[in-house]
């Protein structure tokens, strides 16, 4: 430790003062490690990128650093003074702000309102609006944000309750803004205007901590930039000595570029298929606009994109779950589009759900129930009232072999499953359906490299079989790696359908980027 | 025939205003507690907890307003005991709340017995009682000067605004260094204040304290905090109608065709449809029902 | 911590809140200058004690298995029917009307009719609150108290009709034929009111309890409660599931409602005997929704009852004691005092 701290100083030693150096952060979560011995520091002034996959332990990070979770051990600075983490502490009261991925907004309540939440000006034990005014002006003047102050938020669009947030930092006279996965939800223009915002900030001597995993942002707006995987530090690099490969390697661990045996016979009839699919929500009048996609039989149709793109309304809407505004969708050629999401399982359409604890499995279930979810009807697991337990078992006992998941035990509680194993009940599930068409989304997120082989590999199996898949993931490896097709989904829209010879990792990158390739 | 009608009137409206002051008291109350997060559906409890410590404390100490404080002491003890239950130990607030009733209607009753040898009702004597100001007793002038002052508070002051916040997007209160639970424990101790004064009021109206008088005047206090959409303005116009209705139905008592049990449904049937959304939809705050937490153990993600 | 075989373990909790609450209720009979040594023995004397006590006791118990049935119904769909109050009361007032006014010859068929329309009564009167959550989202707590006082009021206002009441001061209805009385179970006490509605209540446990865990519906209403979302997914109607699970609830709680009527009271009276629903809340809760463990829990609450009707008789301690303690053993168990403070001290170390 003490070496390791020696050593930080000199690295640090030229010439720039460090605004945050955060030493030897770890953070469990029960069994999960977020941060593992984490050490970090930011200069004075600078736009620190901290980049990394989902689960990397970014935010968590970012949350010890704003005082909103205590971490294990570790020691952080602000300057030269020394952050009391493990009493407790909040950022603000140090000049830090962080501007979360889900925005802390209090959706009745007026901008204004919300910008002064917490430090409000007053006046006895009367708010003192007028002078709150007067200050919130004053700073949209100087750092050039316009916004109506007396607007509810929850009438504003993503954008501006964005630029809401960043008035809340600087009311509070944030010198360290942390900014969470800002561009995740804004459209290219609102991405142009905050990263003036950046700058302007950058030039009135603010130093920025930038979480994305976008790379081009990267590139683009950082001095320096931090890698974490697994919630370990792979490196810091300055902007000027790193390209984005070198980058995506540290992120992911391996060298993208996979070699897969090109694979088998594909058929040519359509076995699920979109049609013009739009969704209007009240938050996103085009939350899919006009998708119109064909998975066939033997093929894997990979759907890539940053998350946050539709890619959640596309799976609801093609489970059934939400019906589309507009739109049709086809299975086997019969129209399916007013089928309820049940009658879609019957006619065997299996999916994997994004979010496997809210959407996959009911805890406090046992792994025998968990089994039978959605396929209870089954005229082999239940007549039409009474289930058939010794079926049931007969089949949980079956599966949780053929899967390898331990222990074997179809009467646990699932929830003391670890993630992988939960993960691998769900494929198992949903596979032994007999199902044409398996709809999987991130199947293989936050799960370690054994259950993602496994899951990978039962995919690529039902397609060889003569399955059809639709796999949506954020994970471009994954895509690259399964698909035989691939879609780049961007704002609600399918921009490009490529065939896997034919995409590069570049062209997708930058059409995931919603930049025409 | 119209001096008749301007009497019933006058004494309509009288009744009204009187009828509707528990109603206010235990809505406004209602306010501080749901606004801040926590469900409170053992107003009733509270209230009857009031009732029943301000109607013996005026018996023994012959000081009607010392009744009233302790009324008030006491509802916010029993707040205390929702505030701890709920935030503390993070019960569920409405198992809670039925627990509170539950000890209301058990421990009112059995005190009464305790101390006035097996009765479970008793009388004030005339100086025992609280002096009527003007038409009203005085605590009718606090109940709505406290339905006012929760306006002015909820929007004009700091407190206000904290207290709206933690209810609808605690998270964003705790980030900007808001106490939430503090705040919360506040707004449920207040609720609890609010209520026993309003269940104070009863046995001194009424002159006597009786086993279960509340008769749910504390579910209509929350159907009129629902119907009022949860602002201390909504629930005072609610209570003056539920009021109305109640003080209708023992004018118009075997004069009219109108069953009187129609107008005791009022309050209920109105607050159904408004939470149903037929008539201008009620949405309470945002994140009420649940316990607030700054870790969330995001065990997988 | 969770291993296998949880149904024993998660049932330590509410078992060390009832010795809480017999600690508080200690304490009050202690500062009433009582000796609670004396009290509790005439409490179990009037509960267990002769077959008389065992009778009122069981006979408290029958409505509360089954109102204890309703909650937990709703809870494992995951709605909270407070309503078991108003429920009942529906079903009271169907059973006396049809028991009054149906000419029916045969007592089983007689039993039967009046049963059915007062569970159907129970389960309408619960579903507006189950349509209204599952359609509108309305929540089911304050729809189910708010529809708790119509049912109040409004058969109240029924018994009064010419048509329904039995001459007289008293809002009553006219007493119920002799073919729709329930039998009483004389052979435990000649005078005992105990009727065999506790075999239907018995039956009812074991219904629900193959139900919930044997049947498709009963399947998906348990997914619903615990996981919503995971249950739409999974092509589970959760809008079917709600209001099902509150049909049913409402319709065993009309059941308790006849039976108190055709076993008991012989006629409907207004207001009505009140208390059984709200005390399902504590039945269901003390036995964390499990239906068998339902009829432990409730004869545990018809026991103090029983024994508290006999300690205010013999002794200076009111009756109301039964209703404080059963208060303090609902803040127990919902305040989980044996679980909580494990995770608290989690908490504390990892702040150290």
């Amino acid at each position: 430790m003490v070496l390791e701290n020696i050593g930080q100083r000199q690295q640090h030693s030229d010439g720039r003062s460090v605004a945050i150096r955060m030493e030897g952060i770890t953070k469990r979560f029960g069994s999960l490690v977020a941060n593992h011995d984490i050490d970090l520091s930011v200069y004075q002034g600078e736009v620190h990128a901290l980049v990394g996959e989902n689960g990397a332990g970014k935010t968590t990070l970012m949350n010890i650093l704003y005082g909103m979770v205590r971490p294990d051990s570790g020691h952080i600075f602000v300057g030269t003074t020394e952050l009391p983490v493990h009493r407790g502490f909040l950022g603000p009261d140090y000049g830090i702000g962080m501007i979360h991925q889900h925005f802390m907004l209090v959706r009745p309540f007026s901008v204004l309102e919300n910008i002064i939440l917490g430090t409000e000006p007053r006046r006895g034990i009367f708010l003192d609006l007028v002078s709150a005014r007067r200050k919130v002006v004053d700073l949209m003047g100087r750092y050039g944000i316009e916004i109506d102050l007396d607007r509810r938020v929850e009438d504003l669009s993503v954008g501006e309750e964005q630029r809401v947030e960043i008035l809340k930092v600087l009311y509070r006279n944030a010198r360290i803004i942390i900014m969470d996965e800002p561009t995740a939800v804004l459209t290219p223009q609102e991405i142009d205007r905050l990263f003036e915002t950046v700058r302007m900030l950058v030039a009135a001597g603010h130093t920025l901590i930038f979480i994305t995993h976008k790379l081009e942002e990267v590139m683009e707006i950082a001095d320096r930039v931090t890698v974490l995987r697994q919630g370990r530090v792979v490196g810091t690099r300055s902007i000027q000595e790193v390209d984005p490969e070198e980058l995506a390697i540290m992120m992911v661990g391996r060298k993208i570029e996979a070699t897969r045996p090109v694979r088998r016979t594909r058929s040519a009839t359509s076995l699920f298929r979109l049609e013009n699919i739009c969704l209007r929500t009240p938050r996103n009048l085009d939350a899919l606009s006009s998708i119109s996609l064909d998975v066939r039989q033997g093929e894997i149709l990979g759907i890539c994109g940053v998350e946050g793109n539709g890619q959640d309304e596309l799976f609801e809407v093609a489970i059934g779950i939400r019906k589309p505004s507009s739109g049709k969708i086809f299975f086997q050629d019969e129209e399916i589009t007013g089928l309820s999401a049940a009658r879609r399982l019957r006619l065997g359409i299996g999916h994997i759900p994004p979010d496997r604890i809210r959407m996959g499995i009911v805890p406090g279930m046992t792994v025998k129930e968990n089994i039978i979810l959605g396929r209870h009807v089954e005229p082999e697991l239940a007549g039409s009232f009474f289930l058939k337990d010794r079926a049931i078992r007969n089949l949980a006992v079956k599966l949780l072999h053929d899967y390898g998941i331990v222990p074997p035990a179809p009467e646990a509680d699932i929830t003391t499953f670890s993630g992988g194993n939960q993960q691998k009940i769900v494929v198992a599930r949903e596979l032994s359906r007999k199902a044409r068409l398996l709809i999987a989304s991130q199947p293989t997120r936050g799960l370690d490299i054994m259950a993602t082989k496994l899951i990978h590999d039962s995919l690529l199996e039902h397609a060889e079989n003569g399955g059809g898949v639709l796999l949506i993931s954020a994970d471009l490896a994954e895509i690259m790696d399964l698909s035989d097709r691939i879609a780049v989904m961007y704002r609600g829209r399918i921009l490009r359908v490529l065939e896997r010879e034919h995409a590069s990792e570049e062209q997708l990158g930058l059409l995931m980027a919603g930049v025409a390739g | 025939m119209s001096d008749v009608g301007a009497a019933i009137g006058i004494s309509l409206a009288l009744a009204t205003v009187r009828k509707a002051v528990p109603l206010v008291f235990a809505s406004t109350g209602g306010f501080f507690s749901e606004r801040s997060g926590i469900i409170n559906i053992g107003l009733e409890g509270m209230m009857l907890f009031g009732a029943f410590s301000g109607a013996i404390i005026a018996y023994f100490s012959h000081n009607a307003w010392l009744g009233v404080l302790g009324a008030a002491f006491v509802g916010g003890l029993i707040g205390c005991l929702h505030a701890f239950a709920t935030i503390q130990l993070k019960a569920n607030q409405i198992i809670s709340g039925v627990a509170i009733n539950m000890l209301g209607a058990g421990t009112t009753v059995f005190l009464s017995q305790v101390f006035i040898h097996g009765e479970r009702s008793f009388s004030l004597a005339p100086q025992d009682r609280l002096p009527a100001l003007g038409p009203f007793l005085p605590l009718t002038y606090i109940a709505f000067g406290l339905a006012i002052g929760a306006t002015v508070f909820s929007y004009y002051t700091v407190g206000g605004l904290r207290l709206r916040a933690v209810g609808e997007h605690p998270r964003a209160a705790d980030t900007q260094g808001v106490r939430v639970n503090r705040i919360r424990f506040l707004g449920v101790v207040t609720s609890g204040v609010c209520a026993g004064l309003g269940g104070a009021y009863l046995p001194f109206f009424s002159g006597s304290f009786a086993k279960n008088m509340t008769a749910g005047q504390g579910f209509i206090a929350l159907a009129a905090l629902i119907f009022g959409k949860w602002n201390p303005m909504g629930a005072l116009a609610a209570s003056l109608l539920f009021g109305f209705a109640d003080a209708l139905q023992e004018t118009l008592q075997g004069r009219a065709h109108l069953p009187a049990q129609a107008l005791q449904m009022v309050p209920y049937v109105v607050t159904m449809i408004a939470l149903a959304g037929v008539i201008g939809r009620s949405i309470p705050p945002a994140s009420i029902g649940k316990p607030y937490e700054r870790e969330v153990t995001e065990a997988s993600t | 911590m969770r291993a296998r075989g949880v149904s024993l373990a998660r049932l330590v909790p509410p078992f060390v809140s009832l010795l809480l609450a017999g600690l508080v209720a200690t304490v009050i009979i202690a500062l009433l200058g009582e000796n609670p040594l004396h009290i509790a023995s005439v409490m179990i004397s009037g509960s267990v004690g002769s077959f008389r006590s065992l009778a009122n006791t069981l006979e408290e118990a029958t409505p509360l298995i089954l109102t204890g049935l309703c909650v937990a119904v709703g809870m494992r769909s995951g709605l909270f029917n407070i309503g078991g109050e108003g429920q009942l009361v529906i079903g009271a007032f169907l059973a006396a009307w049809l028991g009054a006014k149906l000419p029916i010859a045969n007592p089983i068929l007689h039993v039967v009719v009046c049963l059915l329309a007062a569970g159907t009564g129970g389960a309408i009167w619960a579903m507006i609150a189950g349509v209204l959550r599952a359609r509108l989202g309305a929540h089911e707590v304050i729809n189910t108290i708010m529809l708790n006082y119509v049912a109040f009021i409004s058969t109240n206002y029924l018994v009064n009709l010419p048509y329904f009441k039995k001459p007289g001061q008293i809002p009553q209805t006219f007493d119920i034929a002799v073919t729709a009385s329930l039998p009483r179970l004389t052979f435990v006490y000649k005078y005992t009111r105990l009727n065999a509605g506790l075999f239907i209540a018995l039956a009812a446990v074991f219904a629900v309890w193959i139900f919930l865990a044997r049947t498709r519906l009963g399947f998906e209403i348990r997914s619903v409660g615990l996981n919503p979302l995971a249950g739409r997914v999974a092509g589970i109607s959760v809008v079917r599931s709600m209001i099902v699970a509150m049909g049913i609830g409402g319709f065993l709680a009309g059941i308790a409602g006849a039976e108190r009527v055709l076993g008991v009271h012989k006629h409907f009276i207004s207001p009505f005997p009140f208390g059984y629903g709200f005390a399902g809340i504590a039945v269901a809760l003390l036995a964390r929704n499990n239906a068998l463990v339902i009829v432990l829990t409730a004869i545990f609450f018809g026991a103090l009852a029983s024994g508290g009707a006999h300690v205010d008789m013999v002794t200076n301690v009111p009756r109301e004691l039964v209703t404080v303690i059963q208060a303090v053993i609902i803040l127990f168990v919902a305040c989980d005092l044996v679980l909580r403070p494990r995770g608290r001290s989690n908490e504390v170390t990892t702040s150290e």
